[in-house]
């Protein structure tokens, strides 16, 4: 029934748009008109469809702010999130202005401007200033955010730069002039390009310098906490460095049986180290440094929550840091927070699915297999009594491997 | 240069297969593009049924993907991800380089430089049959066992190097491999024959300054093809190496499947700095053909001048010569040395100046002007509103702070399908909507264009638009389900409006074929020139001669763009026009 149903509705609209070209034929050949030449009425009604798009474009979009902007995500969780979130409003706000002018200015223009209410379109080729102007304009304003983001992006990375950073783009900067005031062989738009380009890198490293000194943080901050991910099809493993604070050497020839991350059990710094999966804890108010490996494909450890992403790859492994600054418990407080998931427990009800409460996550955001989606680990952030008593409570790798291995690699270390 | 007339009676074989004028092999491009626009814009419609309605059975699933892939109608995570990569080559390469680019240069060129054809038939012509060979091959990766490459369509390395990853990675992506390297060759073929034609052809008169802005944009993308392709070839290459003869250029240290490979000081990034040295470009290749068209387009239907026709040249040398310093923001995740970070942010962020200059020039052409809304100049100003309303999201990926939590989310999905996805959709509509009376000889029904054309913005941005917040929720791409992330269950509702913008959309684009065919054979037959152009093209016959005009080449004296010129009598001045006593070429002062 619902193949016939197909058909009919597919022969249906192929019939319907026939008529449909072949009355729009007819008409046009007894008015004697031309596929090429608009009629005014239709052209009307195209400049009208551009302003009744524009509204509905419009509608939709404040719709769409009010219902989904309080399901995004909720304030960021780490010190340098805010910072993200802080530019983050700054770029949005931005470029909603810039959507919402150029949208109406060009929606507008194509209403007011259509064919039926102009008697002659106005000859108007160029205009140095008004480009110039809009040249300026979004040339200034990048240059704000360029600064901006920059600076945030060197704190969260803390890039140490040296002078000779400076001295290089001082260097630019002196060849470029040279080569606009200088070479007057050559053709000036070249001269001006080439030079130009070169001050311009010039500028950029030279202003680069202070933008990253200032951006590295001088307190002496405690050691951070080093805690490895380690993604493999399809799913996730934390390991904690144990008693000593010292993660052992690891590599992927020596997974074996219970071993599942590759320790090297001849060091003995990885003996004590602690292997937790499918949730990982985190003290809140201590900066935490991921080293991130991978032993098959690439991964991404991504936590939207914390605003901290970074790949996970086979042979290189990576690392980001952060400092947590609230904890599962207050996020779960958290108006927006709530709020969400009270939606989400309404729509998980009516699917007669079981209520879920508010966790971080740790995603795999890079393509890596067929059930990459289910790739996840929950984070939670205690404070720090609470992460203590947590850790202690950890499994490290020679209870987990066993007495009898433990023997074996005592032996080992005796033969030695 | 003589008339050069050929009189020699042509075969069939010869005038329609292995033709070897330019008017033909442009047809014959935009064919195979519009083929693989249906296969891949179909396979998108595909996906977004298990996305808005996750785990549901559908029939027509089973119905194109058989028992195998979509057992009781329910898609195979396996396949979705196959999907999603042939989606994205075959729209990337087939449709929006080899159909957009193909199909444009090739006819507009010749024609709108004054050249008897390209400056090689016979290069044209394996342009054409490489590019038909590696669509056939790309094409019949899917029916082959284990499925076609799904390792996304930027195919990462280890994932597309190890079968035991992804059954994708086994011969679908042999095959995928094999037909980029025709593509890639049939790429190289057409752009170094459109730059010598370009710089060699030009009729007395064409200087490169009274150039339309299509032969600029043109010109602009097949010197990026030709610098930019071979990079993907290398890369391809090595990751034959690496899959067929046991090298280890992106592998390191892997265990996979209960067994530790033997490789080992192989880099994962590497190949993602080959791949991205081709692929910004190859975002430019697709999108600046895109503002050509539409310049010209805009302009002619706005019976107005393009403003400021130097500043679009530099602009689009400027977005060229930038395209080739920013790959790398495509990896500031990746593990790269954050120095390097911060330099490609500021290279990109520089992009939004020419950019921005172009958006603003266009609305400055539409300003006081006449707009005449053939179905084209919809598309065109449709392209605008795309083309400023996914570039802005831009500039918050470009920044490398803000990318850290939205990488590879729904906000860059969001963002790349509406700048440059939509973006050159809508110029390549435009284009075939106006020069179809130059390839057919015939005119588009005007009223099924309208549908055709309502159908696709909403759709368009019906689609995309809601996919912003999924991203700003940190929802990421290229998930099958989320039923192990119930965070992003109150999104449920937006992803099923999601999918019925995609289908709307979808629908549409079957107006547009049917309407394709329908005037092929029956549209009215077109006059020389229906849009009261000034540029070359339209002083050929509307009937095809090989050689594209039938006596003298025509002298070029004005630019492109005398619309509305004072003191002219008609709105328009063709470019063999002559200048009038004390009149200036308004291109060249």
């Amino acid at each position: 029934m619902i193949t016939f149903l197909t058909y009919s509705v597919i022969i249906l609209a192929i019939v319907s748009m026939v008529y449909l070209a072949r009355i729009a034929d007819l008409t046009r050949d007894l008015k004697g008109g031309n596929e090429a030449d608009v009629p005014q009425s239709e052209n009307k009604q195209s400049a009208l469809g551009f302003i009744i798009f524009m509204v509905g474009l419009f509608a939709s979009y404040i719709w769409l702010i009010q219902e989904y902007m309080p399901m995004t995500l909720p304030q960021a969780a780490s010190e340098h999130g805010a910072k993200i979130d802080g530019l983050m409003n700054i770029n949005l706000i931005v470029v909603n202005i810039v959507f919402v002018v150029i949208n109406i200015l060009l929606f507008v223009f194509a209403f007011k401007y259509e064919s039926s209410k102009r008697e002659k379109a106005d000859f108007y080729p160029h205009n140095n200033t008004l480009e110039l102007i809009w040249t300026i304009i979004p040339s200034i304003f990048l240059a704000v955010i360029i600064t901006w983001g920059l600076y945030v992006w060197s704190g969260i990375h803390q890039i140490k730069v040296d002078s000779t950073l400076w001295i290089a783009g001082l260097g630019l900067l002196i060849t470029g002039a040279a080569i606009i005031g200088l070479l007057k062989n050559l053709v000036a738009e070249i001269r001006v390009t080439v030079g130009g380009s070169l001050m311009l890198f010039g500028a950029f490293f030279c202003s680069y310098f202070f933008i990253a000194k200032n951006s590295i943080n001088t307190e002496v901050s405690e050691e951070p906490l080093v805690i490895e991910l380690y993604a493999r099809q399809f799913d996730w493993t934390a390991r904690y460095a144990g008693a000593d604070q010292k993660l052992g050497a690891a590599h992927v020839r020596y997974i074996d049986g219970a071993n599942t991350v590759g320790i090297n059990t001849e060091d003995k710094a990885g003996l004590d180290d602690q292997i937790v999966r499918n949730e990982f804890h985190i003290p809140k108010g201590k900066p935490v440094r991921f080293v991130i490996r991978s032993q098959d494909v690439i991964h991404s450890a991504y936590m939207p929550h914390f605003r901290a992403q970074v790949n996970a790859v086979p042979g290189m492994p990576t690392s980001m840091s952060f400092t947590p600054t609230i904890t599962t418990q207050e996020m779960r407080a958290d108006e927006k927070t709530r709020k969400k998931y009270e939606k989400i427990n309404k729509i998980r009800e009516k699917r007669g699915e079981e209520p879920i409460e508010f966790n971080y996550v740790l995603l795999c955001n890079k393509i890596c297999g067929a059930t990459h989606y289910n790739m996840k680990m929950d984070i939670v952030v205690d404070t720090p009594e609470d992460y203590q008593k947590w850790l202690s409570e950890q499994k490290t790798l020679t209870e987990v491997l066993g007495p009898s291995e433990e023997a074996q690699q005592e032996e080992n270390i005796a033969q030695l | 240069m003589g008339a050069h007339t050929h009189h020699h009676q042509e075969s069939f074989i010869t005038k329609y297969v292995f033709s070897q004028d330019h008017k033909m092999i442009s047809k014959q491009f935009l064919v195979t593009g519009l083929v693989m626009a249906l296969v891949g814009m179909l396979m998108s419609t595909l996906f977004r049924l298990q996305l808005g309605w996750q785990g549901e059975s559908f029939k027509i699933l089973n119905f194109f993907l058989g028992d195998k892939w979509a057992p009781d109608g329910v898609l195979d995570p396996n396949m979705y991800l196959a999907l999603v990569t042939m989606h994205g080559t075959i729209m990337v390469f087939f449709v929006l380089t080899g159909g957009l680019s193909g199909t444009f240069a090739n006819l507009l060129i010749p024609l709108q430089i004054g050249a008897r054809d390209m400056a090689s038939g016979f290069m044209n012509m394996l342009s054409y049959w490489f590019f038909l060979v590696a669509s056939i091959i790309m094409i019949a990766s899917v029916f082959v066992q284990g499925g076609p490459a799904s390792a996304g369509w930027t195919i990462y390395p280890p994932l597309s190097a190890l079968p035991q990853a992804i059954p994708g990675s086994g011969l679908g992506m042999t095959l995928w491999l094999i037909s980029m390297t025709i593509f890639i060759a049939s790429s190289l073929l057409g752009g170094l024959n459109y730059i010598v034609t370009v710089v060699n052809l030009r009729t007395i008169g064409m200087k490169m300054t009274r150039l339309p802005l299509t032969i600029w944009a043109l010109l602009v993308t097949a010197i990026l093809g030709v610098l930019s392709f071979p990079v993907l070839f290398a890369a391809a290459l090595l990751l034959v190496f690496d899959r067929s003869f046991g090298t280890s250029f992106y592998l390191s240290d892997i265990f996979i499947n209960g067994a530790a490979l033997d490789v080992s000081g192989g880099s994962p990034v590497l190949f993602q700095h080959l791949f991205w040295f081709l692929g910004h470009p190859e975002v430019y290749i697709v999108i600046l053909p895109a503002l050509g068209i539409s310049s010209e387009i805009i302009a002619t239907n706005s019976r107005k001048p393009i403003f400021g026709y130097r500043a679009m040249i530099l602009s689009i040398l400027a977005i060229g010569f930038l395209s080739f310093i920013v790959w790398a923001h495509h990896m500031f995740v990746t593990g790269m040395n954050p120095f390097l970070g911060s330099v490609f942010t500021f290279t990109t962020l520089l992009i939004a100046i020419p950019s921005a200059v172009k958006a603003f020039n266009y609305l400055t052409t539409i300003y006081k002007g006449k707009l005449n809304f053939t179905p084209a100049m919809l598309f065109a100003i449709g392209l605008v509103s795309t083309f400023v309303s996914g570039g802005i999201t831009g500039i918050i990926l470009a920044d490398a702070a803000l990318d850290i939590n939205l990488h590879d989310t729904y906000f860059v999905v969001a963002h790349f399908h509406i700048v440059m996805g939509m973006s050159a959709v809508f110029a390549m509509f435009a284009g075939i909507y106006h020069w179809f009376p130059k390839m057919y000889g015939k005119l588009m029904n005007r009223k099924l264009g309208y549908v055709h054309f309502w159908l696709t913005i909403v759709g368009a941005f019906g689609v995309f638009l809601p996919q912003h917040f999924l991203g700003l929720a940190g929802a990421p791409r290229r998930y099958y389900e989320n039923t192990a992330f119930p965070m992003f269950d109150d999104f449920v509702e937006l992803n099923e409006i999601v999918s019925i913008f995609a289908i709307i959309g979808a629908i549409g684009q079957f107006v547009f074929m049917f309407n394709f065919l329908y005037s092929i054979f029956r549209g009215q037959r077109s006059s020389q020139n229906p849009w009261k152009s000034n540029t070359l093209e339209w002083t050929t016959p509307v009937e095809h001669v090989h050689g594209n005009w039938p006596g003298a080449l025509p002298t070029v004296h004005r630019w492109a763009y005398d619309y509305s010129k004072p003191g002219a009598d008609e709105d328009f001045i063709p470019q063999t026009v002559p200048l009038a006593p004390g009149e200036q070429d308004e291109g060249n002062h």
